[in-house]
């Protein structure tokens, strides 16, 4: 447990001695979301039609756009060798670093949606459950891209490899977090599909650490 | 090449398939083309484009099983260290993409006669979709390394963790095509197939099934071939 | 952080390998992309005793350290601590190894005194005092001054110090140092060197790999040419090895 907050720790002070990172991915978030009107037009009805389809998918490339990071830098510098060896599953330490990654990436997200969601115009009934499903959502998308930022690690052209990868596995949360704001939106129960999603999470908090660490094994090997 | 090191008794092996696979291919597919596309009846709606299913669902059946035949081969490469598992992997995974690519073909092939148009997000094609997507993703984690053992234990993660998400992208394919989709849309799966449908279908089903296992052997035999050359070459320049 | 002043008095930290611990291997294989290193290689290190390694470039040298780190699975044959096999418990084996390779793994925006720390926090996050801890290893290379200096202002040879310190910061039995003299000028290489005779006094183990002059009294040198073999030999052994574990 100390581990795993020595770690949250270490990855969360070198995110904010770095900086930029979370700037860089709300920035690149709000102005994605911005281009959608130039694209379909300023006509309130179809933005409001569209605004949960586009915050999710422009959430979901944005929290992919940081994900190479995540353990290149410690794969470059020799600190992933050490990491490896450390005498705790290496399960906790992908924990922490996700969690670290996702407090850095996914949390910022999960603040700038409800202002972009004012942009598109969505209905107002839509904005707690388009935070909450973030909530739920954006910590599954960390845990999955975990193992695509650990299987590409030392691959030719990892960054477009790694979408290639994740994108596909992403497609559930983006069914089930537009359904939810759709449903709210709407005036019908959306609890389900937060519901399933709570459930996707818990999944990939079980396997995907699991999975990174083996992923994570072979890249030092 | 490591460990592949004892490939005599699989060569010795699939020599031995391949002349009976060649022949339940070349026999079934003969049988299966006749059966499906002379002496089976037209459909009293569709017409003779209901022939198309008898490739098209074979296709989507080898495209789905090709997936997890991969990712049995990658457990048991990761798992008890395999050496031939790996290249099973490698080998069957173009074969299952071709597959998923000829249903998805095929499906819009039908689709513009039934529906009006090429594609229609039907829960099937679409799920079909992402996984010639999750096909590309498992080649590309192959090929992307210098090593290629660290390519194939990459790829046969990547296999496990896909394998236990096509039922979950499925799941929410559908749930996601309730919503969205009108109900009048023809469903292929619409009332109980007439048998003198079902056996032209399910000869065709064998022919694929029987190209699949002769390709596969033919490519894990030429990997073998490859990793022979490539030992050579290092040990030309290592001695 | 609050770094207290370093104590001349500070315990130092029991190493503590019982009297009994023997690191071995048998019949180690390794294979590096789809070449053969070394094959059927043996060694036994009992406390207080070092290993040195020896060869040119590509003799697998590093891909050895790696080896005895639990970095690398061997291809063949076995890594024992007291008998029981290595890969049964990686964390244990973790715990009692520390591994200094080519890359030193300091964090540029970090300070060297929180570099240290973490490793002193992941690896022995038994340790009472992280702090003191820290101090005693910057001291052990006499960095002390670096304490709050970041990675990214250090040279080549302060950083192997920093990477170095790791080693008395948080204490373990067997050291897996991989040619740890690199960038290090004359007076730290013989720190260097007083630090392992220390550790091997203390009942430690070391195996080292180099290209320069270090002083290594009384240690078993490989020279790790001698263990190549020629590839085709090597298949059939596994081959061989491979056969009789199915059977």
């Amino acid at each position: 447990m100390n581990a795993l907050l020595a770690v949250i720790r270490r990855d969360l002070r070198l995110a904010l001695r770095q900086g930029s990172d979370s700037m860089m991915v709300v920035a690149f978030f709000v102005l994605t979301v911005v281009l959608f009107p130039f694209g379909v037009g300023p006509e309130s009805g179809i933005l409001e039609r569209v605004a949960a389809g586009v915050l999710w998918v422009t959430a979901l490339l944005a929290s992919m756009l940081s994900l190479d990071r995540l353990f290149q830098t410690d794969y470059e510098d020799g600190s992933l060798d050490l990491l490896t060896m450390a005498p705790m599953p290496l399960s906790v330490i992908v924990l922490g670093k996700v969690a670290a990654h996702w407090l850095t990436t996914g949390l910022p997200l999960i603040l700038a949606a409800p202002v972009l969601a004012v942009l598109l115009n969505m209905n107002s009934e839509g904005f707690g459950v388009l935070i909450a499903a973030m909530a739920v959502g954006t910590p599954t998308l960390s845990l999955i891209g975990a193992v695509g930022a650990a299987l590409v690690l030392g691959a030719r052209r990892g960054g477009v490899l790694l979408s290639l990868l994740v994108l596909p596995l992403y497609i559930p949360v983006l069914i089930f977090g537009v359904s939810a704001i759709d449903a709210a939106v709407m005036g019908f129960e959306y609890r389900a599909q937060l519901l399933i999603m709570g459930a996707m999470l818990l999944v990939s908090l079980a396997l995907c650490p699991w999975a990174t660490g083996a992923a994570l094994r072979q890249a030092v090997e | 090449m490591h460990r592949f090191a004892n490939p005599n008794r699989f060569l010795k092996l699939a020599n031995a398939i391949l002349p009976w696979s060649n022949g339940v291919l070349v026999v079934s597919l003969l049988a299966g083309l006749a059966l499906a596309l002379v002496w089976s009846p037209g459909d009293y709606q569709q017409g003779d484009t209901v022939r198309i299913m008898y490739v098209h669902v074979p296709a989507a059946w080898m495209g789905m099983f090709a997936y997890v035949a991969m990712a049995v081969a990658s457990a048991v490469a990761l798992i008890w260290k395999h050496p031939l598992a790996d290249l099973a992997g490698r080998a069957t995974a173009p074969v299952g993409a071709a597959f998923t690519f000829v249903c998805l073909v095929t499906g819009a092939l039908w689709g513009k006669p039934m529906w009006g148009t090429w594609w229609v997000w039907d829960a099937r094609l679409t799920s079909m979709l992402i996984l010639l997507f999750l096909y590309f993703g498992y080649m590309a984690l192959h090929n992307a390394f210098d090593d290629p053992q660290r390519g194939a234990k990459a790829a046969a993660v990547l296999a496990l963790v896909g394998v236990v998400n096509v039922p979950i992208i499925k799941f929410s394919v559908d749930w996601w095509n309730t919503l969205h989709q009108p109900a009048s849309v023809v469903r292929m799966d619409g009332p109980a197939v007439d048998p003198s449908m079902l056996w032209p279908l399910l000869v065709m089903g064998l022919a694929f099934k029987a190209f699949y296992v002769s390709v596969v052997l033919l490519r894990i035999k030429a990997e073998i071939a490859d990793a022979k050359i490539r030992a050579l070459r290092m040990s030309e320049i290592h001695g | 952080m609050t770094v207290p002043e370093p104590s001349a008095t500070a315990p130092v930290a029991p190493i503590a390998p019982a009297a009994s611990s023997v690191f071995e291997g048998r019949g180690l294989t390794c294979i590096r992309g789809e070449r053969v290193v070394f094959a059927g290689l043996d060694f036994t290190l009992a406390p207080g005793e070092a290993l040195l390694l020896l060869g040119p470039n590509g003799s697998g040298k590093s891909s050895f350290l790696r080896l005895l780190a639990g970095l690398i699975r061997p291809a063949a044959g076995t890594l024992s601590w007291n008998g029981a096999p290595v890969r049964d418990d990686r964390e244990e084996h973790g715990a009692r190894s520390r591994y200094i390779g080519h890359l030193d793994a300091v964090k540029p925006v970090l300070s060297v005194a929180e570099n240290i720390a973490f490793w002193v926090r992941t690896w022995s996050p038994e340790t009472p005092d992280v702090p003191a801890a820290v101090q005693r290893g910057l001291g052990r290379f006499a960095i002390e001054r670096l304490s709050d200096v970041p990675g990214k202002m250090l040279s080549a040879g302060q950083k192997r110090r920093v990477n170095l310190a790791r080693l008395i910061a948080a204490p373990a039995p067997l050291w897996l140092l991989d040619e740890p003299t690199t960038a290090l000028d004359k007076a730290s290489i013989k720190v260097l060197e007083e630090a392992i005779a220390e550790h091997r006094a203390a009942g430690g183990m070391v195996a080292l790999s180099t290209h320069s002059e270090i002083a290594l009294p009384g240690a078993r040198t490989f020279h790790m040419d001698e263990f190549a073999v020629d590839s085709a030999s090597a298949w059939d052994a596994l081959d061989a090895e491979w056969e009789a574990a199915k059977t």
